[in-house]
């Protein structure tokens, strides 16, 4: 039974009908739009709607500058902490469906993903109905507040204060808690993916030398499962580090992202070239992310079931 | 098994820290979303005490023609994008598939781009691209005038597709390709009469992601749509900015049970979640 | 009266380097069924592969009916193909598997269905057609791969592996129909395995092929009691291989001194062979005779000189396979030999155990004479 691949001359014409379609127009609508806006980081302004392409690296050196810096940084810390509060958050949810009976898997794994499959945008309007000062927090809270009070009152204390409501919203908080919200279904696949094919008697083993549960986790499942894991970080991390409703809804003046100045360089600022810059440099870190999981993914030695 | 037993050791799910854990987590996910929703029946503007149940937002909102405007252009760019995608997606996966070329690993890699690349990237470069390379013409009869945000739509939808079919491709058998032309059929005729029959359920799977994923987009949508050719998320972003009416949570509803509807159809139809969701295409031959 | 019906000519295929097929050069007869018959990798389904036109010779070429169709594509061959896996299109009915091939041709619907049907009678599947694949059973799927090759009429049958996947009951069953088969239908059967016992039982004629190289075409038997090497010999079946010299040899006798063997192999006919040179005398586990040993004298069956076809060993090993036993004897210098026995009576087992002295003996017939 061979599954080898054909040479190309083997069947000219349906290699060229397969080929041809979506190679014109991954080159016309997708790379040669990337070439363009690669060519503009290296140019600058000329005249209200002209850009010439100079060949300049200032719009680069731009970016580096420490007020683009702090930004890159910030975004970097951003979806770091994001991705890592997605791990934590998101291991337990991927061992309960590893060892859950087939049957429980399916529905979990189901209602994992539901929230992943509606609109970002909604999910993220969701949070702000939550979190606002008039929200379903500061409400709840307020509610517990009068209710200590109407109890303080009762046995004679002082009674509380006014209710001050959490400033939840328009912060680095909320666009925290917001990507996590969003991203969190993202990481559990691949570490659900990656726990699912481990060899169950590998953890057995271990139990039965006397280790304990979390020795086992740390000594055997995350060795194992590192390059699901990886995988997981990966898909979390790229995504957040590009965010742009999340902070743009759920941000404060002082919560901007990587995104969110791209997209003012090209809407507002009319700073196309500098915008570019910004652009792929925030590329070049998604490939270098891609790369450094690519070489974990290598190293680590398989334990398949 | 009657009697309930202690848990064993490796049951995670039956004890009850990881229930616990797995409903919280569970809570924090659905709690908003079915607040939103709860409160899109809420007889209130304010959104913050439950008042009394009444649809007359779902009225507003189908009554609002900008709102349903962009709806209708969000379905048709939808609609138009995923044939394109598809046909595209299904064209890339057969020849990855089947043939050895020069030049393969790089198609392989560029085809991965799209779905790699971060939105706002590719959001940047649609837009540069339809305002300084290829304008799309203005004032357009509809559809028409929705080219643009179409194109820009398959351009990161084709690739998933691909990645679908191709997975569902290696599942197949190559002797029945070949079967096919020992009895006598060409070409073209062997991939209509064997390969498509094979590639069929993961077309219909790569179709309905290719659908959620463009009815679903706002960043690229947003760098490459006009004042004219507004789609749904776009129209709701704006109205989320400036106020928080429940005529946005009614909106917001119609699209969550959309979505859900669309990808449970999906699921069906691509076999057993845990399977494909965990290992890849396990499909039987 | 054997008429031609393939050709292979100076047959060769090379994949980048590797060398899959050698200067292949094969005749196969009209009516035949022929086994194309080695171990993995010898080049025997590249070249059933290039017959059926999903590879194309290298160099040389090959001839159906004294046409060349190197350059034939396999859709326009007379050729059709029984796959190893079947190959059965799931999305179909069985009868419309069936009918594939004839719907191609646009063949008209009535006489389509009639020979849809003679095809599944033939097969033993009438009936059926309306079921679908999954709903079948292993080998009913290969009929219907069968019937599907075979309702096209055409000239020659390839068959890939066709009784690997069965299991061994079934496999015996597959054996006698495929045979019936080919004498019904009269065509051209070309068969491709590495199971011996498959192709022996089914070909009238074998090529054995081992990396690329043809070894030997010759009947099962020939192939069997005259092997023309070490390679065939040792492929098909077991075998006791001496090496040793050509010590003397003349028209009506030859003799062959081997270091493993204290005695010399008596041969009763001659062997134009290299004088003093290097042979191999290959002798066949069920050729020996075993003898029980008592005293000093051993066994003479008369064909041969005192002292030579005869010698005495210690049973080191048996295996008891129900209608035969097979022994292995060790004899003087450590040597073992493979003795086979066929167990005529019930208690036949019982008559020699595991650590006996017996004699060991053969006719001067009995072994054959191998010069590579």
């Amino acid at each position: 039974m061979l599954t080898m691949e054909q040479s190309w001359k083997q069947a000219k014409a349906v290699f060229a009908a397969s080929l041809g379609p979506p190679l014109v127009w991954l080159a016309l609508f997708f790379l040669a739009p990337m070439a363009i806006v690669w060519a503009y980081s290296f140019g600058h302004n000329a005249g209200l709607t002209e850009i010439a392409i100079s060949g300049t690296f200032s719009n680069y050196a731009r970016a580096i500058e420490p007020l683009y810096l702090k930004i890159f940084l910030k975004s970097a810390w951003v979806a770091g902490l994001t991705t890592g509060l997605c791990l934590v958050l998101g291991f337990p949810v991927a061992l309960a469906i590893t060892f859950a009976s087939d049957k429980a898997k399916t529905w979990l794994l189901l209602l994992i993903m539901l929230p992943f499959w509606t609109n970002l945008l909604i999910r993220t309007y969701a949070l702000i109905a939550v979190l606002r000062t008039e929200g379903y927090v500061n409400q709840g809270l307020e509610w517990l507040w009068k209710g200590g009070g109407g109890l303080a009152a009762l046995v004679g204390l002082q009674p509380l204060g006014d209710f001050q409501p959490l400033e939840l919203l328009h912060n680095n908080f909320a666009v925290i808690l917001g990507l996590v919200y969003v991203h969190l279904p993202f990481m559990v696949l691949p570490l659900y993916s990656a726990l699912d094919r481990l060899d169950k008697s590998l953890l057995e083993a271990s139990l039965d030398l006397g280790a304990g549960h979390m020795r086992t986790l740390f000594k055997v499942v995350v060795p194992l499962a590192l390059p699901g894991i990886a995988s997981g970080i990966l898909i979390t991390f790229i995504p957040a580090l590009g965010a742009y409703l999340t902070p743009d809804l759920l941000g404060g003046p002082d919560s901007q992202m990587i995104a969110n100045v791209i997209e003012r360089q090209f809407k507002r600022a009319n700073d196309w070239p500098f915008g570019a810059a910004m652009s792929f440099v925030l590329m070049y870190l998604t490939f270098i992310a891609i790369a450094i999981q690519a070489v974990l993914a290598k190293k680590t030695p398989e334990a398949k079931a | 098994m009657s009697k309930k037993s202690a848990p064993g050791p490796l049951e995670y799910l039956r004890r009850w820290q990881m229930q616990a854990w797995l409903g919280a987590v569970f809570l924090f996910l659905y709690a908003p979303l079915i607040a939103l929703m709860a409160f899109s029946f809420n007889d209130s503007k304010r959104n913050i005490v439950w008042k009394g149940f009444t649809l007359k937002y779902y009225d507003k909102l189908f009554n609002d023609s900008a709102l349903l405007e962009a709806f209708g252009n969000s379905l048709t760019i939808a609609a138009v994008s995923t044939v394109i995608s598809l046909a595209l997606g299904a064209a890339a996966a057969l020849v990855l598939w089947r043939f050895r070329f020069p030049g393969k690993t790089a198609l392989d890699g560029a085809l991965a781009l799209p779905i790699v690349v971060p939105e706002i990237c590719m959001g940047v470069a649609m837009l540069v691209f339809f305002a300084r390379v290829m304008p799309w013409p203005q004032g357009l009869p509809w559809p028409l005038n929705l080219g643009a945000i179409i194109i820009a739509h398959v351009s990161f939808s084709f690739p998933f597709v691909a990645v679908v079919v191709r997975a569902r491709m290696a599942s197949f058998n190559r002797e029945m390709e070949e079967a096919a032309r020992d009895l006598g059929a060409g070409e073209f005729r062997t991939i209509k009469d064997v390969i498509l029959p094979h590639m069929a359920p993961s077309l219909v799977a790569g179709a309905l992601l290719a659908f959620t994923l463009s009815l679903d987009d706002f960043v690229i949508t947003f760098f490459t749509a006009g004042p004219d050719t507004v789609t749904f998320p776009v129209k709701v972003y704006s109205m989320v900015r400036f106020s928080v009416t429940p005529e946005v949570n009614a909106a917001s509803t119609v699209l969550i049970v959309l979505t859900v509807l669309l990808t449970a159809a999906a699921l069906k139809l691509q076999g057993d979640p845990a399977a494909t969701a965990g290992h890849g295409a396990g499909d039987a031959k | 009266m054997t008429k031609p019906i393939i050709t292979f000519e100076n047959v060769t295929k090379r994949f980048g380097k590797m060398v899959a097929v050698d200067n292949v050069s094969l005749t196969i007869n009209e009516g035949e069924f022929f086994s194309l018959l080695g171990p993995s990798g010898c080049g025997k389904t590249t070249l059933l592969r290039m017959l059926a036109g999903f590879e194309t010779p290298t160099e040389g070429r090959i001839l159906i009916d004294g046409q060349d169709i190197s350059n034939v594509p396999p859709n326009k061959r007379p050729v059709n193909m029984v796959f190893q896996s079947y190959a059965v299109f799931p999305h179909m009915t069985v009868a419309d598997n069936v009918a594939y091939g004839l719907v191609v041709d646009k063949v008209a619907k009535a006489e389509r269905d009639r020979r849809v049907e003679e095809a599944l009678d033939l097969v033993q599947l009438g009936g059926l057609g309306h079921r679908k694949p999954d709903q079948l059973s292993g080998g009913q799927r290969q009929r219907v791969a069968l019937a599907r090759a075979l309702v096209k009429r055409p000239r020659v049958l390839l068959l890939d592996e066709p009784l690997s996947a069965l299991d061994a009951k079934l496999r015996e069953q597959m054996r006698t129909e495929l045979c019936t088969l080919q004498e019904k239908v009269g065509i051209t059967f070309i068969m491709v395995t590495h199971d011996q016992d498959e192709a022996l039982a089914l070909a009238s004629r074998c090529a054995v092929m081992s990396r690329g190289v043809l070894q030997q075409v010759a009947s099962p038997n020939d192939l069997y009691e005259f092997p023309n090497s070490r390679f065939v010999a040792d492929f098909i079946g077991s075998v006791n291989l001496f090496e040793g010299v050509l010590a003397v040899d003349e028209p009506s006798h030859a003799v062959i001194r081997s270091p493993d063997l204290p005695v010399d192999i008596f041969l009763d006919h001659g062997v134009t062979g290299p004088r003093g040179g290097t042979v191999w005398a290959a002798i066949r586990p069920e050729k020996i005779e075993l003898h029980k040993k008592e005293g000093d004298v051993p066994p003479n069956l008369g064909d041969c000189p005192h002292g030579t076809n005869a010698i005495a060993g210690v049973i080191k090993h048996e295996a008891y396979l129900g209608g035969s036993s097979t022994y292995e004897v060790e004899i003087k210098g450590g040597r073992r030999i493979k003795v086979q026995r066929s167990n005529l009576t019930r208690w036949d087992q019982e008559d020699f155990k595991l650590g006996e002295t017996v004699w060991l003996c053969w006719h001067a017939c009995s072994p054959a004479v191998l010069l590579s």
